[in-house]
């Protein structure tokens, strides 16, 4: 019983190897995050500001959080901010990433002042550790209608 | 908010013995659990008016589950916030009961996580139900459950210099306590647990890391399981067999990782004060703490955000075996063996009430000393994340 299901599990290993997987890109029809993923395909990295209150808003919604404005301005990054925390991912069980594994996933302060989740390339001279605190800038990964905003340290 | 003294207590626990269920399906376990604990009251399955349920069979699971037992419940209450739904239906049931709508509340839990080799900690978490601005956000990135308690743990590390020696002590506190439970004793053996003794803080460290700074021994292990908790009026509370373990409070949050907020605090730092309030108790008072372990992490930020030390103090904290329940100078923590080293089927929060009432009627395997009062803190979905914190203090007076 162990021994079949170990011998489905390395065939399914290798069907998903010889295809290549993907990165799991994001799905629309989503109001939400329409026009964030719209404006990637011109490498510009979103987020949102409260007219109402100024506040700051990221992943991009309907209403602000912080007082429930309904309106809500698009502005563009700079893309250049410093890493919260990051942990180095050695098991994962999505196909893409387990052919990705080691890779770094992270937490980013941009410096206009929202966080996201993003991972973090180029940085094999790295441990999860030595990358907090450290300065990062965005690095696009294109695909057909839409790129995916990464980060690489930078020298500071 | 009105004390709830002597107004609801636990009346009836059980916890499903096996980790490895065999031959029932998970409707099938949280029926034998529920009649299990009822009879462990004293108490019949026509005696319940109150049903609370945390979804583990589906969104409606409620309704299946009350078809399933017959159940025909006054109060339904079907609150889904991940592992630490439990407390937050000891805190729904406590307030229902207080206010007269219902006298016996059942609370009931299955599952077969660990037979349909579900990967909760490292699989993948990529939804599969229609987008949402969260998923679409996230999904790109491949963050595992556990990934997120990683950078908990990392930045707990870079903000107060916390090591993965103090992370492996909650571990090895774990398993001190599941050697004693014979229970967790058989689950580390059927679930071919490889290193199934005792553990040292350099067997934790030196073992494989899942996502870094966490290696698999700060992890949970993954079972099949079940339980159901009892609760009822004071006025049934005083008849039936048992000692009565009374609930003195409870509070409720939910947080998120927001822009420029501190990771290393979570739901836990704003549920504890409510429940201690409202019980008019302390940490110190505690001799019996029941803290969720999805992780290492978890306990420890778990500890500084209900007041048993300072934050960023954690990790200084549990040094020197002081969640043992035979070591002075702190609560005992996780008794049972905890998620760590006896049972974790993917929401654990029922197992931690099910132990702390096990403390305050003496019958713990690990039992400390005429322990009158515990707290039990539920941590639920993703810490580092989007999560829930649900705290209940009991009391055995």
């Amino acid at each position: 019983m162990a021994a079949k299901k170990t011998e489905q599990a390395e065939q399914a290993g290798q069907t998903e190897r010889t295809k290549q997987a993907e990165r799991p890109l994001p799905r629309f029809p989503e109001p939400d995050t329409a026009e964030f993923w719209r404006r990637t395909a011109a490498r510009q990295l979103t987020y949102q500001v409260c007219d109402q209150c100024s506040r700051v808003v990221f992943y991009p919604r309907a209403a602000c959080p912080a007082c429930g404005g309904r309106t809500l301005s698009l502005q563009v990054s700079a893309g250049l901010g410093t890493i919260y925390s990051a942990t180095l991912i050695r098991r994962a069980g999505h196909p893409y990433f387990l052919q990705r594994v080691p890779y770094f996933v992270a937490f980013i302060d941009l410096d206009e002042g929202f966080r996201m989740l993003s991972e973090v390339i180029h940085a094999a001279d790295h441990t999860a550790s030595s990358l907090v605190a450290k300065r990062v800038a965005v690095s696009w990964e294109e695909h057909s209608e839409l790129s995916i905003p990464l980060f690489r340290p930078i020298a500071t | 908010m009105p004390g709830l003294e002597s107004s609801v207590a636990i009346a009836g626990i059980y916890e499903y013995p096996k980790r490895l269920v065999g031959d029932l399906s998970v409707l099938g376990i949280k029926a034998v659990c529920a009649q299990a604990a009822l009879d462990d009251a004293g108490l019949a399955w026509a005696d319940v008016d109150g049903l609370y349920d945390a979804g583990e069979t589906g969104l409606l699971g409620v309704l299946e589950f009350a078809e399933y037992t017959g159940i025909s419940p006054r109060v339904i209450d079907a609150t889904a916030v991940g592992g630490s739904s439990f407390e937050f239906h000891v805190a729904h049931a406590a307030r229902d009961i207080a206010a007269g709508r219902c006298n016996v509340a059942l609370l009931a839990y299955g599952s077969l996580a660990r037979s349909q080799g579900r990967a909760i900690g490292v699989g993948s978490r990529l939804s599969a139900g229609p987008p949402t601005a969260t998923s679409n956000m996230e999904d790109p990135y491949g963050l595992p459950l556990a990934g997120g308690y990683a950078l908990v743990a990392q930045r707990h590390m870079h903000q107060y210099g916390t090591t993965a020696e103090q992370l492996a002590e909650v571990a090895v506190a774990a398993r001190y306590h599941a050697l004693r439970n014979p229970d967790a004793r058989r689950a580390l053996a059927d679930l071919g647990i490889r290193r199934d003794g005792e553990l040292r803080v350099e067997d934790v460290v030196a073992s494989p890391l899942v996502a870094d700074p966490l290696h698999v021994l700060d992890c949970c292990l993954i079972s099949d399981g079940g339980g159901a908790v009892v609760l009822v009026s004071g006025s049934i509370a005083r008849s039936v067999r048992p000692r009565p373990v009374w609930v003195l409070g409870t509070g409720e949050a939910l947080a998120s990782n927001d822009n420029g907020g501190d990771l290393t605090s979570g739901a836990a730092a704003r549920s504890g004060p409510v429940a201690f309030q409202q019980a008019g108790l302390r940490p110190d008072e505690m001799e019996v703490a029941m803290l969720y372990d999805s992780f290492t992490i978890t306990v420890l930020t778990i500890l500084e955000d209900l007041g048993f030390c300072g934050k960023g103090e954690g990790g200084a904290y549990v040094e020197g075996g002081r969640l043992r329940f035979d070591v002075p100078g702190g609560p005992a923590v996780n008794t049972d063996g905890g998620g760590l080293s006896s049972n974790h089927p993917g929401m654990r929060g029922i197992f931690l009430l099910i132990e702390a009432v096990r403390q305050l009627r003496g019958q713990s395997t690990a039992q400390v000393a005429g322990a009158r009062h515990a707290v039990v803190h539920g941590c639920g979905s993703q810490l580092g994340g989007r999560h829930s914190g649900g705290t209940i203090i009991l009391g055995a007076r």
